[in-house]
């Protein structure tokens, strides 16, 4: 059985490897509304799939996290990828297989997948 | 409807940490011999008065501002009175609430526990400076007990200022609450319940 003792050989590894990056807002952040609507849409297994990814390639540079409601609860689950320097961006009706194409092509290749986004009117205030 | 007792968890919890709350326990009985399932979830955030108590059944209440309807709380009643069970809340304002929802274990229409590891991992490694406390408990019908305990504030002593959302830790995380949530799930003498 795993025992909570093995964190700090954890910490001791990873510790070396935090001093060598810059803290402050380098980090890509990938947010999943975690609200009523969005658990009951399916956003559970989609923030699940994203912190696997993250955690598979052992990507320090990425945060997956998540917010409540954002009051459009027909597109959830719903994932807003903020990349530092970059336009917020909205995927909608997101699920694991998705995810994986958002991880492996915006967040590893820098390119937006097209076909999940919002429709351009419901964009946020802030994206635009 | 939520399809798995673990989402309504994640659910309130979540309730819990917009009501402000720094620290959340999550406790959860499955008594064999009394055949009833028991979730319990704290928090010390802003509480409620007694008026919005009264509302918070109602699925046409909410705070929020974004949507008029908050169906969390109806939610998990509506899943508990399925089953033969109920829920309470209790709550004073200014010093926390707390949630207690009663199942009865056999009944066919309780909703199963589901995947409490993983909306245990994503509460801890998504709001690190909350303290979780995670309490799994199984009584069987010759009498034995079975625990689980899992306290976040001894993690982050452990990890000093590596963050919980740490790659390595956040994966080692969740393979330690997969295979202690399992092992003491398995006396009730199901892989899951």
């Amino acid at each position: 059985m795993k025992s909570l003792e093995e964190l700090k050989a954890i910490r001791e590894r990873v510790q070396g490897q935090m001093n060598l990056r810059d803290e402050s807002g380098t980090d890509t952040r990938v947010v999943i509304g975690m609200a009523t609507c969005g658990i009951a849409a399916g956003a559970r297994p989609v923030l699940n799939k994203f912190s696997d990814l993250v955690q598979e390639k052992n990507l320090t540079d990425i945060i997956v996290t998540q917010t409540g409601c954002a009051g459009m609860c027909r597109y959830e689950p719903i994932v807003d990828v903020f990349v530092p320097g970059e336009p917020q961006v909205t995927y909608i009706h997101m699920d694991p297989e998705k995810a994986e194409r958002v991880f492996n092509e915006h967040l590893l290749h820098g390119k937006v997948v097209e076909e999940y986004l919002i429709p351009e009117k419901m964009q946020p205030v802030s994206a635009k | 409807m939520l399809p798995e007792l673990s989402l309504h968890i994640l659910d309130i919890a979540e309730n819990a940490l917009r009501a402000g709350a720094s620290s959340v326990g999550i406790d959860i009985l499955a008594d064999i011999a009394e055949d009833l399932l028991t979730i319990v979830i704290t928090d010390d955030g802003c509480g409620m008065d007694e008026e919005t108590l009264h509302q918070v059944a109602d699925p046409f209440y909410t705070t929020r501002t974004t949507r008029k309807i908050g169906l969390g709380v109806p939610f998990f009643k509506q899943a508990a009175e399925l089953s033969g069970g109920q829920l309470s809340i209790l709550s004073d304002k200014g010093s926390g609430t707390k949630v207690t929802a009663t199942f009865v274990l056999s009944s066919i229409d309780r909703m199963p526990l589901g995947d409490v590891a993983s909306t245990m991992h994503i509460l801890i490694t998504t709001h690190e400076e909350t303290d979780f406390s995670f309490l799994l408990t199984v009584r069987d019908d010759a009498g034995g007990k079975y625990v689980f305990e899992m306290r976040t504030e001894e993690m982050r002593t452990l990890l000093e200022e590596v963050p919980f959302h740490t790659p390595e830790v956040s994966a080692y995380i969740r393979e330690y609450l997969t295979e202690h949530i399992k092992d003491v799930l398995q006396h009730t003498g199901k892989d899951t319940i």
